[in-house]
């Protein structure tokens, strides 16, 4: 378009701006890791150090005097099982809503979006409590299904969309059933969005707090909950808080990359979060 | 998102429904027509329809059932008082504070997503050395655990020896309480969301823009347009559906954040930045009052809800 500055001055002074507007986006990340490799005494410094000799005495700490596995573990066995779950029953769902335009159920999903978190956990709660499921991994794992069944059944409603009507129906005039369809055309078409899918599920229930801080006790604690929990005992101790942090947002980070073209779909329609 | 508009649209008309049955029949035709095939689909449909229902309508249905109940956990087993939770909300100045706070809060984060978003979209469309880099990298907050980041910020707003003090010394600027402050908080809580979530909005225009028609931008450089007039007169009005979908979807979620809040503070300084969900949190799950914790659940839900349709509504004149 319209030249009317030298368009190298105008590329480098574009340049540095992206950086100085990317710089202070990523600023909390960098802070987070810094303060990490910190000892309790350079993390209340002030003013704050930005040059010191990193210890990774906190991420020992973290480990060490904190059943942190056992969270660790919680948080896997409740992602994976309501990632599972999800998928298990989300796929079929899917596949229907996508190919008889069952719009009343995708309108059932929407209002489930929408409805505030907090509005399912208060029954929940009550519910869960008559049946001595408080704290187990069942309610847990119910929970967070909720989070994750709507993102799944949003992201393969398009991914289904998109298999050609030809192919199956060619195999529906070969004889196959509905499901043998499903299972043996659609299904292996859509895996790349299953993948998707599955990985925004477990991103979600790794990050989901509110329903674990009511319905978790000590041993079925997921991590957020726990970080949390590092706040409450012993003051502020900010190098395990901050190292805990990058723990918890390491593996979440690695899994974006692999999905980044369809977060904002994800993000947008599938998260009930709050 | 452009799904979810759909769907409105489309259960608002229920032809598309029709559609499906009639496919299914002539799929069907060389068997009688039992339920299953007058309702194609539903085997599919059905497991997750049950999981819906018990984990998600149905406490929405209970959650009404209560608000019509006395329930103190500790106290005497439930009954029925019909509006009387309701009418007790309307002299509640805690929960009519929560309710202007929580619309503030709203209104801050959403204003100002929506402002950045727009501007790092226009940055964003023209091409640049590790331009996908940077892209991948905004995504970053919007995945990040909300508590850890949470806990980040918290360390960062600290007024003593905070990063955030020190870098406004820097340039000169006073020193601030941030969310010791009880006219600050707010704010200060607001701007975590702002930075969490402006990418969301971005990428939401970003897409927007290069799914815009050429032709309209050629013919308004030929007739001289200055860039603030194509940006004001065609740009803006053709993303409007965009801006729209994205102010959406950040108002419903800005109305219902909890995470970075009650961990930051919990609603401090007093009850400076107690929301709606972090009072509803509280008097469910610290007071045990089921009753009126549920009353204003549905009050809440109301808001959401009267939010979602409203700017439907905006969106749907918007693309008209």
């Amino acid at each position: 378009m319209s030249a009317k500055r030298p368009v190298m001055w105008r590329g480098t002074v574009f340049h540095v701006f992206v950086l100085v507007v990317l710089a202070a986006y990523l600023f909390p990340f960098y802070w987070m890791v810094l303060s990490s490799l910190k000892t309790q005494v350079q993390n209340v410094a002030f003013p704050p150090l930005f040059i010191f000799a990193p210890t990774l005495e906190n991420y020992r700490s973290v480990f060490v005097n904190n059943p942190f596995f056992l969270y660790l573990w919680n948080s896997l066995v409740i992602g994976f099982g309501s990632t599972l779950l999800g998928l298990l029953l989300g796929l079929p769902a899917a596949y229907g809503i996508a190919r008889y335009r069952r719009q009343k159920v995708a309108l059932a999903f929407l209002i489930a979006r929408i409805a505030p978190g907090i509005s399912y956990l208060v029954p929940w709660f009550i519910v869960f409590s008559k049946f001595d499921l408080v704290g187990s991994y069942t309610a847990l794992i119910l929970s967070h299904l909720t989070v994750g069944l709507p993102l799944i059944v949003w992201i393969m409603i398009g991914f289904f969309e998109d298999v050609p009507s030809e192919m199956e129906d060619a195999a529906h005039i070969d004889g196959a059933s509905q499901f043998d369809i499903f299972l043996k055309v659609a299904l292996p078409m859509v895996m790349p969005g299953v993948l998707t899918a599955a990985i925004l599920s477990f991103i979600q229930s790794w990050n989901t707090f509110m329903y674990s801080v009511v319905l978790a006790n000590a041993d079925t604690r997921t991590l957020p909950v726990a970080v949390f929990g590092f706040m409450s005992y012993g003051g502020f101790d900010w190098g395990s808080i901050t190292a805990a942090a990058t723990v918890i947002t390491l593996p979440v980070m690695v899994l974006t990359l692999f999905i980044q073209r369809h977060i904002v779909g994800g993000l947008s329609m599938g998260s009930v979060k709050g | 998102m452009q799904r979810a508009m759909r769907t409105l649209h489309a259960c608002s008309v229920e032809s598309s429904n029709e559609h499906g049955r009639m496919i299914g029949a002539a799929r069907s035709n060389r068997r009688p027509l039992s339920f299953w095939r007058r309702h194609p689909g539903l085997p599919f449909v059905a497991p997750t329809g049950v999981v819906l229902m018990v984990m998600l309508l149905f406490p929405l249905g209970y959650t009404l059932y209560l608000s019509l109940m006395e329930w103190f956990a500790a106290g005497p087993p439930p009954h029925f008082v019909g509006f009387e939770n309701y009418a007790a909300l309307l002299g509640d100045e805690r929960f009519l504070n929560a309710v202007v706070r929580t619309l503030i809060f709203t209104a801050i984060a959403v204003v100002v997503e929506v402002a950045l978003g727009i501007a790092l979209a226009l940055l964003f469309e023209r091409r640049f050395v590790g331009r996908g880099v940077a892209r991948t990298l905004f995504l970053l907050p919007m995945v990040a655990t909300p508590v850890a980041i949470a806990l980040v910020w918290m360390l960062m707003f600290d007024p003593a020896t905070g990063v955030l003090n020190y870098l406004l010394t820097l340039v000169g600027l006073p020193p601030s309480l941030w969310v010791n402050d009880p006219w600050l908080a707010i704010p200060s809580l607001a701007l975590v969301d702002i930075w969490q979530w402006t990418p969301l909005v971005m990428l939401i225009v970003l897409g927007g823009l290069t799914a815009l028609p050429n032709e309209p931008f050629e013919a308004a450089l030929i007739d001289g347009a200055s860039r603030w007039q194509v940006f004001r007169y065609l740009t803006l009005p053709l993303l409007r559906p965009y801006i729209a979908v994205a102010a959406l979807f950040r108002s419903i979620d800005a109305l219902k954040t909890f995470d970075p809040i009650f961990v930051i503070t919990r609603g401090g300084p007093g009850f400076a930045s107690e929301t709606l969900n972090l009072y509803i949190y509280n008097m469910a799950f610290e007071y045990l009052h089921f009753g009126s914790s549920s009353a204003m659940l549905v009050v809440f839900f109301g808001i959401v809800l009267g939010f979602s349709v409203l700017l439907i509504g905006v969106r749907r004149r918007a693309s008209a």
